[in-house]
């Protein structure tokens, strides 16, 4: 089905006409370039949902099973195309279930608009059929939020919406509209928003600081970079992977940062954090210069903070002024969109390459490799890794496919393990590690990027827990291809009660149904294996469909993800078993 | 020096906007710290709301808490200072029965001594405010309790800082 809208009508800067506020709401989503809307109607909302009914030729509507489905179907369609989101919901309940996720788009800053219905302003307050104070409730988890009364305001408030989620840090903006302003008549023209006065998105750029920085770029013996999200947000891929190459600095990679510049590039040093690579962990107490560009030192990442990197000076780049000195002090701190930071930088980097330090990255991959990556990818036991699943994926799309993935064990081996060729590849839930994101997100991912092969991994917790998108796939026909890694654990969980709570396994055993069955009754293609000569010709199948299809790998039960740095511990104790 | 807590007043230049207090307390509150005091009204720019919060943290904390305050959408500017770097003052108000002013002479002393003003008084009782530093209204409210208080309030801080703060050119430069 194709969800792109046929016609489009400009209205942008035209005269005024007399129209209701949900008219005026359809219509100014329009003219913002909005052509798909994720959402669930009810009573507060119905007047807009009527309005979409009449304008169906210009905005689709793609009814989710739950609204917090439409949350994270329309992060899996910002993360992949860099455009705004869009979620609906009606009052109470329908808008308290978005909070999910808002919450997962404000932590990892993505441009979402979140309209919600609300009732009549004259029962505000009262405790009304449905009411809840959603402005009060989703305050901490937005970028931005306003409540509409009148009719009036909407163009403008609306205007202003799109225009705080996609500036400067991306991030999560939420309007709620009474019923009554719904209704309301007025004269409507809509006009872009280009400014807020009190809201500045960008920083200006400190030309004696990129100076000084540059000059402790040039002089470091042994500089790391740690990338993250911002070079993909800041759409300074090329500009990253000039300064990268030019500079000659091994670049490790947060799990929101990856897929900004190829997976096989040959500075790619790996991930950092808990379960990230053992190099780059380590060597993050050994370099003499840390680059941190467009990322926020998140603990999962940091590990003990008084022993992380206290040996480095630290340049950080960011956007948002807020990030500097939060965690880590930051000796220069680079202020700016990183895709102006990093142009006019490269001119003043010296062409170096550090091979002795290079080859201490190596030489701590090979220890990894021979202590973890060989068994996760060239197993030689009976059950089957989640590592090597995700080898053969690689293997069949060669890098092209955008992988989404849920929260838990298979995500930290689909984030070390996955291949990209290409930006916006690996769409998770990092920074609030939302169990259920996975299947959601890949529906948004795939309407905004149909030419795209999006493959869905998770685990079977997280798949439970939306598992009823699979009628919103059945009804859209979304090709998305799913994998749930069935462990029959609730793996990364039992991981930590094996490892901490002497193997206590308080509530993490799952009695599963038949997922194979569940998706055929929602008229999925689906298929289980848990044999290794099968792996290749399922993945296969799956790929090759030109439709959805479910896959259930059953996985070995109780493997561990490593290399792991405890919690509370330094990178510097991170264990390989 | 930057860890140990000590008292800090936060202004707040912003828009004014509902909700935004919300916003505001939220950022205060995620980090288990406390409000000691909270004024908001308006400022000498027009349109333009100011907070006036007090509390007591330490200097490393109290900036991360300006960048998150100010990465708010509506918020123009926000500026933290010690009590040395402020003129600063609260208000409060007494209300006390009238036969008190005349049965006890003390208590036109204590009125007298410690420059509070009565701002009115009826048959049943009279009302006293006096404005200063928290440790004068504290002595005063000491002193008159002896004789029993019908209402007592006191305001947050308000306070001005010794030197200028850059805002109005900032806001200059937003309107350009």
């Amino acid at each position: 089905m194709d969800v792109k809208a046929k016609t489009k009508t400009n209205y942008l800067n035209q005269e005024s006409e007399h129209i209701t506020g949900c008219e005026a709401l359809v219509r100014s989503l329009i003219a913002e370039g909005v052509d798909i809307i994720y959402g669930y109607p009810g009573g507060a909302i119905m007047p807009v949902y009527d309005e979409l009914f009449k304008y169906q030729d210009q905005i689709h509507h793609v009814l989710t099973r739950h609204e917090q489905g439409a949350t994270h179907s329309a992060q899996g369609f910002a993360r992949i195309s860099g455009r705004v989101g869009v979620a609906m919901a009606t009052s109470g309940p329908g808008a308290t279930n978005l909070i999910t996720g808002i919450a997962d788009a404000q932590i990892d800053s993505t441009p979402m608009v979140c309209i919600t219905g609300q009732v009549p302003s004259h029962l505000l307050g009262s405790d009304a059929f449905q009411e809840t104070d959603i402005v009060g409730i989703s305050t901490p988890v937005t970028k931005w939020n306003h409540q509409i009364t009148r009719a009036e305001e909407i163009p403008e408030v609306i205007a202003k919406a799109f225009y705080i989620a996609k500036s400067g840090r991306p991030g999560p903006v939420l309007i709620d509209i009474t019923k009554d302003a719904q209704f309301e008549t007025f004269d409507f023209t809509y006009k872009k928003c280009e400014g807020v006065r009190s809201y500045k998105p960008v920083p200006k750029v400190d030309t004696s600081i990129l100076k000084s920085a540059a000059q402790a770029i040039n002089d470091a013996k042994n500089p790391m970079i740690v990338w993250g999200q911002g070079v993909i947000l800041g759409e300074a891929e090329q500009e990253f992977k000039a300064f990268v190459e030019k500079s000659g600095i091994p670049a490790a990679w947060t799990i929101m940062g990856v897929s900004a510049i190829p997976t096989s590039h040959p500075l790619n040093v790996g991930m950092v954090g808990m379960h990230g690579n053992y190099a780059p962990n380590k060597l993050t107490n050994e370099c003499d210069v840390l680059l941190a560009i467009g990322m926020r030192f998140d603990d999962r990442v940091t590990g003990k903070l008084s022993d992380y990197a206290t040996q480095a000076k630290v340049i950080h780049f960011e956007i948002d002024p807020a990030e500097i000195d939060k965690n880590v002090i930051a000796d220069i701190p680079v202020l700016g969109d990183v895709k102006d930071t990093l142009s006019e930088i490269l001119p003043m980097i010296k062409e170096k390459s550090y091979s002795d330090w290079h080859q201490q990255f190596k030489d701590l991959l090979k220890i990894e490799f021979e202590k973890v990556i060989k068994n996760d990818l060239h197993p030689t036991k009976d059950g089957l890794t989640m590592g090597e699943v995700l080898k053969e994926i690689n293997l069949q799309s060669r890098g092209e496919a955008a992988i989404v993935s849920d929260v838990g064990q298979h995500q930290m081996i689909a984030c070390r393990y996955a291949e990209f060729n290409k930006s916006r590849g690996n769409i998770t839930s990092g920074g609030l590690g939302t169990m259920g994101f996975a299947l959601p997100a890949a529906i948004g991912a795939k309407m905004a990027t149909p030419e795209r092969e999006v493959v869905a991994v998770i685990g079977d917790g997280g798949y439970q827990m939306t598992i009823q998108e699979l009628g919103t796939i059945f009804q859209t026909k979304a090709a998305v291809k799913i994998v749930v890694l069935n462990n029959d654990f609730l793996g990364m969980v039992r991981q930590w009660q094996q490892l901490f709570f002497d193997k206590r396994y308080a509530s993490t055993e799952m009695s599963n149904p038949d997922f194979v069955a569940i998706a055929k009754g929602y008229h999925i293609e689906a298929k289980r294996v848990s044999k290794r000569e099968e792996l290749a010709t399922a993945i296969q199948e799956m790929m090759t469909s030109k439709e959805a299809y479910f896959l259930e790998v059953c996985v070995e039960k109780e493997d561990n993800v490593f290399p792991m740095i405890p919690s509370g511990a330094s990178v510097s104790e991170i264990r390989l078993e | 020096m930057e860890h140990t807590r000590k008292q800090y007043t936060i202004s707040v230049y912003t828009e004014n906007n509902i909700g935004l207090l919300n916003r505001i307390s939220a950022i205060f509150q995620r980090r288990h710290i406390n409000i000691e005091s909270m004024n908001i009204s308006v400022s000498e720019i027009e349109a333009v709301s100011r907070f006036t919060i007090l509390v007591n943290m330490t200097e490393v904390n109290v900036r991360k808490i300006i960048g998150q305050i100010e990465k708010q959408i509506e918020v123009i500017k926000a500026f933290y200072h010690t009590d040395e770097e402020t003129i600063y003052l609260e208000s409060c108000m007494f209300k006390i029965k009238s036969e008190l002013l005349f049965e006890e002479r003390q208590i036109q002393n204590i009125i007298k001594e410690s420059d509070a003003r009565i701002v009115t008084v009826n048959r049943d009782f009279f009302v006293l405010e006096k404005s200063g530093r928290r440790h004068e209204i504290e002595m005063l409210h000491r002193e008159l309790s002896a004789f029993g208080i019908m209402q007592f309030v006191r305001s947050g801080r308000i306070a001005v800082t010794k030197d200028e703060m850059k805002i109005t050119e900032m806001l200059a430069a937003f309107n350009n």
